[in-house]
């Protein structure tokens, strides 16, 4: 039951553009103390549906920049590997040292972006003035 | 546009290495990137999907490869996981983001800390 809730929070605050997955392999690791890697390697399978679901959303919406993100694949993929590469080597014990610490400069950019204004242009959001960010939808 | 180019590229790099290395966190680390570039909050959010998307299957298969886990383990987190992002795209509008930032950056603290000690 709890890790049915945790991977519907993961996916839902992840929707809105809050850190993705992390919520589940926090779950995972820091509070069920999985291993780093299974955790990550869960979360990973665990995102797909939903990064799909969301992407066929701000599709509709046109809210993708395809042009960009092919244009970033191509640093991304040699990206992966190399990450991958770095926690392979790292092992699970140590790599969740590093993921907690990952963990504390999101908390911190988080909670200093609650302060923060949106960047919305103005004939998206309808009036100049407006309150907390919208994310996904339309 | 040159700039811009090294700047897509740059983003696509850092998703990657912290998606391959942490299984997710990419589109934390590429976002602001592409909000740099000409991207609204909502495009630059929407696009880091589509990056992040492809590179968790790289990353994923790699993890998978390893033996790190089953896809066995995973299942159980999918349908819930489909629901969330049903809701939460949903009910976007009606949820007070900036309470739900901080709700999340005392979980995430909270959650770091643990890890460290």
């Amino acid at each position: 039951m709890i890790q049915w809730l945790a991977a519907l929070a993961s996916a839902l605050l992840g929707s809105m553009g809050l850190g993705g997955g992390s919520v589940l392999i926090i779950y995972l690791s820091a509070f069920v103390g999985m291993e780093q890697m299974r955790a990550q390697g869960i979360n990973l399978v665990f995102f797909i549906p939903v990064a799909l679901l969301s992407l066929v959303i701000h599709t509709k919406n046109k809210l993708v920049s395809w042009r960009t993100a092919a244009l970033a694949l191509v640093g991304g993929l040699p990206g992966v590997f190399a990450g991958y590469y770095l926690a392979q080597w790292l092992g699970s014990e140590l790599l969740s040292k590093f993921f907690g610490g990952f963990l504390l400069l999101i908390a911190v950019r988080t909670f200093y972006q609650s302060f923060q204004r949106p960047k919305e242009s103005p004939q998206n959001t309808g009036s100049g003035e407006q309150g907390p960010r919208r994310g996904g939808l339309q | 546009m040159k700039q811009n180019k090294g700047t897509t590229i740059a983003s696509g790099v850092a998703a990657g290495i912290i998606n391959g290395l942490f299984g997710s966190g990419g589109g934390m680390v590429a976002v602001p990137l592409l909000k740099s570039l000409h991207l609204q909050d909502r495009q630059a959010h929407a696009t880091a999907i589509s990056m992040t998307l492809p590179l968790s299957l790289v990353s994923g298969w790699l993890y998978l490869r390893s033996g790190a886990f089953t896809l066995q383990e995973a299942y159980p987190y999918l349908l819930p996981g489909l629901l969330g992002a049903l809701i939460g795209s949903f009910a976007l509008k009606r949820i007070p983001i900036r309470l739900l930032q901080r709700l999340f950056a005392a979980l995430v603290l909270y959650a770091g800390i643990r890890l460290l000690l």
